[in-house]
């Protein structure tokens, strides 16, 4: 069967617009330009004596001069049309078409801006109710009332650390490496390779293993807090703790929170230990620095301070990572696609809470002479 | 037959999204012991004044007083302690996916009811037994159906015994045969508990088989605009309730 191509043409006479209309139409192919609005006239009509076959690509044509027609007070006669192309256009037409006022996508950059704004001030109050409910949590958690199942506290303390264990130790391991080549590069040069053991030591345990352990779980325990909590919003999961009165951060974000705070310290010594290794694999093996002495090098440099020092920064980074992930969990929209937001906000945050936190501290301890 | 007491009442309730408005001047009364319909054609707000009945939303302006306390005007501890004589059901069942059957139906009991593990256990075969889940203890909700799962969550909402049952669109999701047999079930515990009942449909079958009295919200004057008998409200309600009642055969 040959195809005809499509043909839109609209004539007038005396107050009569005749569309002609003619060929076959399919969506997707070469079509006639739109014809221009209707301004006048009494009738529009149509003669479809040369039409073949037709799609809704027709009636995307023919709606907007139909519409112009009948704004323009012009009868629209569809009685020369397909009877089934006539009772879509009919159809299309039934009910007008409504510009809703909330729903204009055109925006400025300012009215961006302006919109972000008061959503984060409106959100300002929900983000601090969220915080006093932990802290009242936390408080009846040291009067031995908080309400959560303990079973659960267990299941996110061995979520959040043993089972970062692989990810921790890899990642620990190469930015191990990473500082021992990059200071053996500089130090060699004095002959003071042996120094290497202070850059790694320090340098591990007091800042990056803390730093490292907090990202690494705000990309893997801070993302899961927020898609878990994200679902039971959507689920009307939340909902239901309400209803029955049952406290809703101390069953959902005191586990989450506690687990977090004990194991990221955890992670973080780990972390450490795993970078000196890598120094010391490294600097033996490349630099030849004798294994005894990286040692005892290592145990001159580091002392208890250090290891304190990073095991707070740890157990704060671990901290601010739960109530990021948990806060965007709770304020998760009903919606697939919020859940899918609340897990990178969480992210986000998470590494920017732990980014201005770990500034604040490194300019405290200094301060403080520690 | 002497008039029942008053379980709810609802005086000039505003509620409102945002800036949205989503109803206005709502004032009824649910008498005890009745089933009551909340009806109204989609996005009229139907759950959305579920949500503030039950204490998950604040109204705008007016009151929602059950037993003569009102919701929104006590303290913290009180409006928990109302909640807790609440049984919900929710649109999606809302059952917590971590928590097997038996697990879902016990924590409100050990934790709010104070009961002993061994007891909410027993309590929670029982609840599920009732429902037709006995054998499902062990279950996660991920592994049953939906309709079991809406089972298995008005077994939770019967958890504590509550004194007022909420159902959100109770039959969504539902087969015409599971959505019948849930209207029985439904019947059967108002009759044998005595509970109040408030269910958000727009199901027309089971409004007319259940349903004792029902409100009808508008979605275009954002106000109710019938209220009484839904078999009285289908021959003599607005035109707009008749069409919508009208629809259903019977």
């Amino acid at each position: 069967m040959t195809s005809h191509n499509a043909s839109l043409l609209l004539h007038q006479e005396a107050g009569i617009l005749t569309c002609q209309i003619a060929g076959d139409w399919h969506a997707g192919e070469q079509q006639p330009e739109p014809l221009p609005s209707v301004t006048g006239g009494e009738r529009l009509q149509f003669d479809c004596s040369g039409l073949g076959r037709w799609d809704s690509s027709l009636l995307a044509r023919l709606l907007p001069l139909a519409e112009s027609a009948r704004q323009a007070g012009c009868v629209v006669a569809d009685d020369g049309l397909p009877p089934g192309l006539a009772r879509l256009l009919r159809l299309a037409l039934a009910v007008p078409a409504r510009r809703q006022p909330g729903n204009s996508h055109e925006e400025g950059i300012l009215d961006h801006v302006g919109k972000v704004t008061l959503a984060a001030w409106q959100r300002l109050p929900l983000n601090l109710a969220f915080l006093g409910d932990l802290f009242r949590s936390l408080g009846r958690l040291v009067l031995g009332r908080a309400r959560f199942q303990r079973a659960d506290l267990l299941l996110f303390a061995e979520d959040a650390g043993p089972r970062a264990l692989p990810i921790v130790s890899l990642i620990s391991f190469l930015v191990g490496t990473i500082l021992a080549y990059m200071g053996a590069a500089q130090l060699a040069m004095l002959g003071a390779q042996i120094y290497i053991a202070d850059l790694v030591g320090i340098g591990m345990v007091r800042e990056i293993a803390a730093l490292m352990t907090g990202i690494i779980l705000a990309g893997r325990t801070g993302a899961a807090y927020a898609a878990q909590l994200g679902t039971m919003q959507v689920n009307e999961e939340i909902d239901a703790f309400r209803t029955f009165g049952l406290p809703v951060s101390d069953f959902l974000v005191l586990p989450r929170f506690l687990s977090l705070l004990v194991m990221a310290p955890l992670l973080t010594l780990y972390a450490g230990i795993v970078g000196v290794a890598a120094g010391m694999l490294i600097a033996t093996t490349v630099f030849d620095v004798g294994a005894f002495a990286y040692f005892q090098q290592t145990t001159k440099a580091l002392n208890l301070t250090h290891f304190i020092v990073g095991m707070v920064k740890g157990t704060v980074y671990g901290a601010l990572v739960a109530i990021a992930g948990c806060l965007c969990g709770m304020r998760c929209g009903r919606s697939a696609q919020a859940v899918g937001e609340a897990t990178t906000a969480a992210v986000v945050l998470g590494i920017l809470l732990i980014t201005i936190s770990a500034s604040l501290l490194t300019i405290l301890f200094q301060q403080l002479g520690i | 037959m002497s008039p029942r007491p008053t379980a709810i009442e609802i005086d000039s309730l505003t509620l409102r999204y945002g800036e949205r408005l989503i109803q206005r001047d709502l004032s009824f009364t649910i008498a005890q012991g009745d089933i009551f319909i909340i009806m109204g054609g989609s996005g009229c707000g139907k759950s959305t004044l579920l949500r503030h009945l039950i204490g998950l939303q604040t109204p705008a302006a007016g009151s929602v007083r059950f037993a003569g306390v009102d919701l929104w005007q006590t303290d913290d501890s009180t409006r928990q302690a109302m909640q807790r004589r609440f049984g919900v059901l929710f649109q999606s069942g809302a059952l917590w996916s971590s928590l097997t059957l038996s697990e879902n139906i016990m924590l409100p009991m050990t934790e709010i009811g104070g009961f002993r593990a061994a007891d909410a256990r027993e309590l929670a075969a029982v609840k599920l037994a009732l429902v037709g889940l006995a054998g499902f203890e062990d279950f996660y909700p991920s592994e049953i159906s939906g309709g079991m799962k809406k089972r298995a969550a008005l077994a939770r909402a019967m958890a504590l015994d509550p004194d007022i049952l909420f159902f959100d669109e109770p039959s969504a999701g539902l087969d015409p045969l599971s959505s019948a047999h849930l209207d029985e079930l439904i019947l059967e515990l108002r009759d044998s508990l005595g509970a109040t009942i408030v269910i958000v449909t727009h199901e027309l079958a089971s409004i007319f088989a259940i349903g004792d009295n029902a409100v009808f919200l508008d979605a275009e004057t954002r106000t109710m605009i019938a209220l009484g008998d839904p078999k009285t409200l289908r021959h003599s309600g607005p035109e707009g309730v008749r069409n919508f009642l009208g629809r259903g055969k019977m």
